[in-house]
């Protein structure tokens, strides 16, 4: 696999071409959306914003989308029932370095024992093409979580190197769509040093950092749990769910059937849920096991910095800070917790 | 990572299951026996859970009561206080259910074989715990003493008779029951809570596991009366109740700490569930 050079030119007309010739399946990229950035089908290169800061939803949505048919049911006149799998040939452009480790959280978690073939038949198929993050956002720390970037996960990286982009192989699919395109050149070391210098001035650009390694962490919370930041942090929490609905790396789910009007049918859906509302842990008797909103508040830094690691291998926060931005209490942002801890406070 | 799938292996598809018989326990609880359309045995474990579906109303995890010792069809004891509990309340001989699974671990049948067993239910505990007792009672050979305490807060609720009085009568078991209180002096039983019971056993702590299912505020009790009488931290074993609503580890509802009851549980030691804070 051999990284390349190649000119702004050149990438529009390689994305141009993925968007005519359909060759990895539909283009979905990272386009403005307002004044801010989301992923969305893309028609022309020309709508491509590898500036951006932050995307609004994470890419997530692809493989594992807001609301999810997963069966087809009828019960009159004959009583069936059938699997709803849809798959899809994708390729999405410009994902940030942590979104992809979210990724490779998701893959860890929708596979193992029980592996989901709604989410499998969608990842399997996709072309991730990065994008190192230039301007990240005020409250993202991933620089401090070592997500800022990543070595694999992707198919091709793109790096800004101001003229020309630099372009890291990741995989055979991306290099055979790099040798086929053809255009620019191979990259050389002094390339490759380039494309180390912008990312690592780009590290210097994120303003919030977690003041510990993140290995730090499970160890933090083990010594914490009757810590009183979890209250005191948790008292102006609206239980809204937006922390987890902005979440690359919240997996959870709710089930719920849709009948048709006649009643003699309908689809069971799956749609993201949120260990963060009220109900969440709560049973048909009446028992709610996280009843209390510090109680959700903590498992929610717990799940993130310690549960998801030790079960899957892969912390369960990259730093992105999109849950402390879209937090209206201003609480939600899992470093804010960590470093408080890590104080003492 | 390519995961080679196909939509078939959908973890969301159930099996259809028809109701054969449906019989009253209670006021707010029945019995459904099942059979497979298919034919084929559900192949369930004591202590293992089903996820049932009612198209147009959902699913919910439940608890098998039968056990495996019985063959052809199996039984699930239902109290209705949801919406698919209560739905499925309301179906008769006939009616077609999809069923998931068996999920969970059950209960450590092979750490239980040639062990004197001490059996606490309270209330509808009793539906997970009877497809243990039963299977125990199918097979009781290969087990040594068994004490059977069965708790609930009146005598109307008292559930399973016929069971309870066979238990009662049997020479294979030492069976106590009690109720919290009593309405008036119909019941000539035991009256108090379960943990009374306790000092009325005599067992030998070596050799005996307590396998206890009960409410989530009974645990504490009865796990200190446990340990009182001498038995070790993982000779308790305990299944615990969560919302397991995918029952394959994914949605994330049955969360115990960092434990996915619907995969690690419902079965527990006292010994594993120590170290949960938020277990009981």
């Amino acid at each position: 696999m051999q990284n390349r050079v190649i000119s702004r030119q050149d990438l529009a007309g390689f994305v141009d071409d993925l968007i005519k010739t359909k060759s990895a399946g539909d283009v979905i990229g990272i386009k403005a959306q307002g004044n801010k950035f989301n992923f969305g089908p893309l028609k022309s290169a020309t709508e491509l914003r590898l500036d951006y800061d932050i995307s609004l939803l994470p890419p997530k949505k692809y493989f594992f989308p807001q609301q999810e048919t997963v069966l087809k049911y009828e019960v009159e006149p004959a009583f069936k029932v059938e699997p709803v799998v849809e798959e899809r040939m994708l390729c999405i452009i410009g994902v940030h370095p942590f979104d992809i480790r979210a990724l490779q959280l998701f893959d860890a978690v929708y596979g193992g024992n029980n592996p989901d073939p709604n989410y499998f038949l969608k990842r399997n198929n996709a072309t991730i093409i990065g994008v190192d993050c230039l301007n990240p956002i005020p409250k993202s720390f991933a620089a401090s979580m070592g997500t800022n970037t990543v070595e694999e996960g992707f198919d091709l990286m793109l790096t800004d190197l101001g003229g020309d982009w630099f372009v890291t192989v990741g995989s055979n699919r991306g290099d055979s769509m790099m040798k086929k395109y053809g255009k620019g050149r191979e990259a050389t070391n002094v390339d490759l040093e380039k494309r180390n210098k912008v990312r690592r001035d780009a590290a210097k650009k994120y303003k919030t950092s977690l003041k510990m390694k993140p290995d730090e962490i499970p160890a933090l919370l083990d010594a914490n749990w009757e810590s009183p930041v979890f209250k005191e942090r948790s008292a102006t929490c609206f239980s809204c769910g937006s922390c987890v609905m902005v979440c690359p790396t919240c997996v959870c789910f709710d089930v719920q059937d849709d009948p048709a009007l006649n009643l003699k049918g309908g689809e069971r859906y799956r749609r993201w849920d949120a260990c963060m509302l009220p109900g969440f842990a709560a049973v048909a008797s009446g028992e709610n096991f996280r009843e209390h909103k510090e109680q959700r508040f903590r498992h929610r830094m717990y799940r993130k910095g310690k549960y998801l690691l030790e079960r899957y291998k892969y912390l369960g926060c990259v730093g992105c800070g999109r849950c402390g931005t879209s937090c209206l209490a201003d609480i939600a942002l899992p470093a804010d917790t960590y470093n408080l801890l890590k104080e003492g406070k | 990572m390519v995961m080679q799938l196909t939509a078939k292996q959908s973890i969301f598809l159930p099996r259809i299951a028809q109701i054969v018989r449906v019989d009253s326990l209670s006021d707010r609880e029945k019995v459904f026996e099942f059979v497979f359309d298919d034919g084929k045995e559900l192949g369930h474990k004591p202590g293992q859970f089903v996820e049932v579906s009612i198209f147009g109303v959902g699913e919910a995890p439940i608890s098998v009561t039968s056990s495996p010792t019985h063959k052809g069809s199996f039984e699930l004891a239902v109290r209705a206080a949801g919406s698919l509990t209560n739905h499925l309340h309301t179906l008769g001989k006939g009616a077609k259910v999809g069923i998931r699974g068996p999920f969970g671990n059950g209960f450590p049948l092979d750490t239980l074989k040639g062990q004197d067993l001490l059996f606490v239910a309270g209330g509808i505990g009793l539906f997970p715990l009877r497809s243990l007792i039963n299977y125990v009672m199918d097979t009781r050979q290969d087990f040594g003493e068994v004490t059977t305490l069965f708790g609930c807060r009146s005598p109307q609720e008292r559930i399973f008779l016929d069971q309870l009085d066979t238990w009662n009568s049997s020479k294979d078991m030492c069976f106590l029951e009690t109720v919290d209180r009593v309405p008036d002096d119909s019941w000539k039983g035991n009256v108090g809570v379960i943990t009374t019971l306790f000092p009325k056993i005599n067992i030998d702590p070596k050799k005996t596991y307590a396998i206890v299912v009960g409410p989530p505020v009974m645990y504490r009790f009865v796990i200190a009366e446990c340990l009182k009488k001498g038995l070790a931290e993982d000779h308790i074993i305990m299944s615990l109740e969560r919302r397991m609503k995918c029952g394959v580890g994914k949605c994330g509802h049955c969360q115990i700490n960092g434990v996915y009851c619907c995969q690690e549980g419902p079965v527990f030691t006292y010994a594993q569930v120590k170290s949960l804070k938020e277990a009981v």
